[in-house]
C-alpha cells in the first residue's frame, strides 16, 4: 500500500515555512518526516503527517496550495548495509527513484520513495519480498 | 419588456441620429461658452465662437480637453450650472493619482441611469430579473450607475456593493439573483470562491453579468462565463463623461454600442490629434451632447480603440467601439516597449494560470526590471519541481512572444496579491523617472 504524502507549495520568502509549521502546530498535526525541495524561485515541502486530510484542509484554508502525492515507505533496521540492500532491490526491479528521504521511528529507520509508477513499483518490489507500509502502520511506528 | 430599453432611439436610422446630434451639439457648445470661462478662453485662443459650430461636421474645430485640463480647473472650473441645480458629485478612484470630480443635476443623473438601463436590457434584463449590483457604492460611479439603471428597468435590485464575498454569494443563492454587475476581476473572484464551495454553474441562478470599469480579456470573459454559467457583457464608461453606460455590449458581444444620442465619439491620432477615419485605431474622444452640470467637449479618454458603423444584427444602429486595448494610463513603457496589463492577462489564462497577477517595474542601474508575480493555483501545482519549472518557462516564453520583452515570473502563494473588491492593483511602478 502506498502512503499519502502532503506536498505544499512555498513561496520563496522568509517566514513561509514557519507560517506553515505554525498552522500545523495550532491544529495538532504531527509531522513525522519532512523534506524540502528548493529552487531559486520557490520550494516544495513534502511531509508525512499523522492526519493528511486535516493537514491539507487547514493549509488550503490558510491559502496554501497543498496536494497529496502517493509515496512508498519501507522499513530498514539501524544496521550497516540495510539501505544498500533495499536500493539493490530497486535496481534489480528497474525502478527509478524520483526523490527519497528518511525518518527515524522508535526502533527502525524508514525510507520514503517517490517513483513514477507507484503501483507497478510496489508490486515488483513486493515480488522481491519487500512490503511497503500503510498509512496506519506509519502512525504506529 | 422587449429587446431594447428605448427602441425608438437605440434603433433609429443614422440620419435621425445625426439630426439629434447636430441639434444637441449646437446647444451644448453654446451652454459651455456661456457658462464655462475656462473653455471659452480655449475657444477664443482658436478664434472660435459658438456660431462656428453649426453641425457635427464642425466638431474637429473645437479644442481638445485632457485630464490635465480637469486638474487645472479643479474643482469648479468646468462646472456649467449654478450649484443650486447640482445634486451630486461622483469621483474617480484616482488610480493614476489624479482624482476627478464630476457634477450632476437631476436630469444628468436621469440620462446616465437610462444609459445603464439600456445596457441591462441589452444583457437580457427585464422587470422579472433580480439584479445584484456588486460594484462599489459611493464616489465610484459603478454602484450608483447600475443601481439607477436596474431601477429603471424594474429589476429587483440588490445593492450589495463590493466586498464581503461570502455575503455576496449568500444573496445570489438565497434570492436567486439572475444578473450580476461588478468589475470583471471581482466576478472572477466570486466565481472562484463559489467553485471552491462546490457550487456548479448549473446550481448558480445567475444568467448574465455586466462587467466593466477595468480592462479584461476575451479569455477572462470565457473563464467567468464558464465558472458562473452566464453570458458576460462588457460595459464601458468614465466618470468624466457620466459613468458606466457610455457604451455597452449587446447579445452579439462584438463591440460596445455607444449611446451616441448623448455622447459623440471620435477617434484621433494620440500624437498629432488628427481625427482618424472610421475603422482606424486611435484614441477615443468624447463630447457630451446634453449634460447640464459637467459638459465636456472633445475630452480625451486615453483609451485606445476603433469605431465601426457596420450593421449589428441586434438591431441597434448606434456606433460600436472595440474593447479598449488598454487605457493609455494603464500602459507601461518598459525598456522602451509598450506593455498593456491586458496582454499579460491573456497569456496567463492561455497557460492555465488564473488572472491574479501583479506587475512590478523598477529601474536598477539604469535598466528597467520587469517582474510579474503570479499566484500558484491548485490546478497548476504538482509535486514535481521540474514540471513546475517547465510550466513557468512556457509561461515566460509566452509572455516574451506576446510583449516583445522578457519578464521574470515569480510564483507566489494564492490570495497574496491585493484583491480587487473595487479595482485591482495590477501595477507597482517603483521607477523614479
Amino acid at each position: 500500500m502506498s502512503v499519502n504524502q502532503v506536498s505544499v507549495f512555498l513561496e520563496n520568502k522568509p517566514g513561509t515555512l514557519n507560517k506553515m509549521t505554525e498552522i500545523l502546530a495550532r491544529h495538532n498535526v504531527n509531522i513525522r518526516a519532512l523534506s524540502l525541495a528548493d529552487t531559486n524561485d520557490f520550494g516544495i515541502v513534502r511531509m508525512i503527517v499523522n492526519d493528511v486530510y486535516e493537514a491539507t484542509n487547514i493549509l488550503k484554508e490558510e491559502n496554501f496550495v497543498a496536494t497529496f502525492t502517493p509515496v512508498l515507505v519501507y522499513k530498514i533496521s539501524d544496521e550497516t548495509g540495510t539501505l544498500n540492500n533495499l536500493l539493490k532491490s530497486f535496481t534489480e526491479a528497474d525502478v527509478n527513484i524520483e526523490y527519497m528521504y528518511a525518518f527515524a521511528g522508535k526502533k527502525n529507520a524508514y525510507m520514503i520513495f517517490r517513483v513514477k509508477d507507484t503501483k507497478n513499483a510496489e508490486s515488483v518490489l513486493a515480488a522481491k519480498g519487500l512490503k511497503s507500509l500503510t498509512q496506519e502502520e506509519i502512525a504506529e511506528v | 419588456m422587449g429587446k431594447y430599453f428605448q427602441e425608438e432611439i437605440e434603433c433609429a436610422p443614422i440620419e435621425k441620429i445625426r439630426e439629434i446630434q447636430n441639434e444637441k451639439l449646437v446647444k451644448q457648445v453654446r451652454h459651455v461658452w456661456d457658462n464655462v470661462a475656462y473653455y471659452r478662453q480655449k475657444m477664443q485662443e482658436k478664434n472660435l465662437t459658438p456660431d462656428d459650430i453649426k453641425s457635427i461636421d464642425d466638431l474637429h474645430k473645437l479644442p481638445l480637453l485632457s485630464k490635465a485640463d480637469l486638474k487645472a480647473a479643479y474643482p469648479y472650473g468646468l462646472l456649467a450650472c449654478p450649484l443650486k441645480d447640482c445634486v451630486r458629485i461622483q469621483s474617480t478612484s484616482g488610480t493614476t493619482g489624479k482624482r476627478v470630480v464630476a457634477f450632476y443635476t437631476l436630469k444628468d443623473i436621469d440620462i446616465w441611469e437610462e444609459c445603464c438601463a439600456r445596457a441591462i436590457v441589452a444583457a437580457g434584463g427585464t422587470n422579472e430579473d433580480v439584479c445584484q449590483v456588486s460594484y462599489g457604492y459611493g464616489l465610484f460611479t459603478g454602484g450608483p450607475g447600475l443601481n439607477g439603471g436596474s431601477h429603471k428597468v424594474g429589476c429587483l435590485t440588490i445593492p450589495a456593493s463590493s466586498g464581503n464575498t461570502e455575503r455576496q454569494i449568500m444573496f445570489i443563492m438565497d434570492l436567486s439573483a439572475t444578473i450580476l454587475c461588478c468589475t470583471p476581476s471581482y466576478a472572477a473572484y466570486i466565481g472562484e470562491t463559489m467553485k471552491e464551495m462546490g457550487l456548479t454553474p448549473e446550481q448558480i441562478p445567475l444568467k448574465a453579468g455586466i462587467f466593466g470599469a477595468e480592462a479584461w480579456s476575451e479569455e477572462m470573459r470565457r473563464d467567468i462565463e464558464k465558472t458562473l454559467g452566464i453570458k458576460a457583457y462588457d460595459i464601458y464608461g468614465l466618470t468624466e463623461i457620466s459613468g458606466p453606460g457610455v457604451s455597452f455590449e449587446c447579445s452579439e458581444q462584438r463591440g460596445m454600442h455607444i449611446n451616441e444620442d448623448h455622447f459623440l465619439a471620435e477617434i484621433i491620432d494620440p500624437d498629432t490629434c488628427e481625427v482618424l477615419p472610421e475603422g482606424t485605431q486611435g484614441e477615443l474622444v468624447f463630447t457630451s451632447l446634453d449634460k447640464e452640470a459637467f459638459p465636456l467637449l472633445r475630452y480625451r479618454t486615453r483609451d485606445i480603440c476603433t469605431l465601426t458603423r457596420e450593421k449589428c444584427s441586434c438591431g441597434r444602429t448606434h456606433v460600436r467601439m472595440t474593447k479598449p486595448k488598454g487605457r493609455s494610463d494603464d500602459m507601461l513603457i518598459i525598456r522602451g516597449v509598450n506593455v498593456f496589463p491586458s496582454q499579460i492577462e491573456t497569456v496567463l489564462l492561455n497557460n492555465g494560470y488564473a488572472a491574479n497577477y501583479q506587475i512590478i517595474v523598477d529601474r536598477i542601474n539604469n535598466t528597467d526590471t520587469f517582474d510579474i508575480n503570479v499566484e500558484m493555483t491548485p490546478d497548476m501545482f504538482t509535486d514535481n519541481v521540474g514540471e513546475i519549472q517547465s510550466r513557468k518557462k512556457i509561461l515566460e516564453d509566452g509572455l516574451k512572444s506576446m510583449l516583445g520583452i522578457k519578464a521574470k515570473v515569480n510564483l507566489v502563494a494564492p490570495k497574496t496579491i491585493t484583491r480587487s473588491e473595487g479595482k485591482a492593483v495590477r501595477v507597482i511602478d517603483k521607477r523614479k523617472i
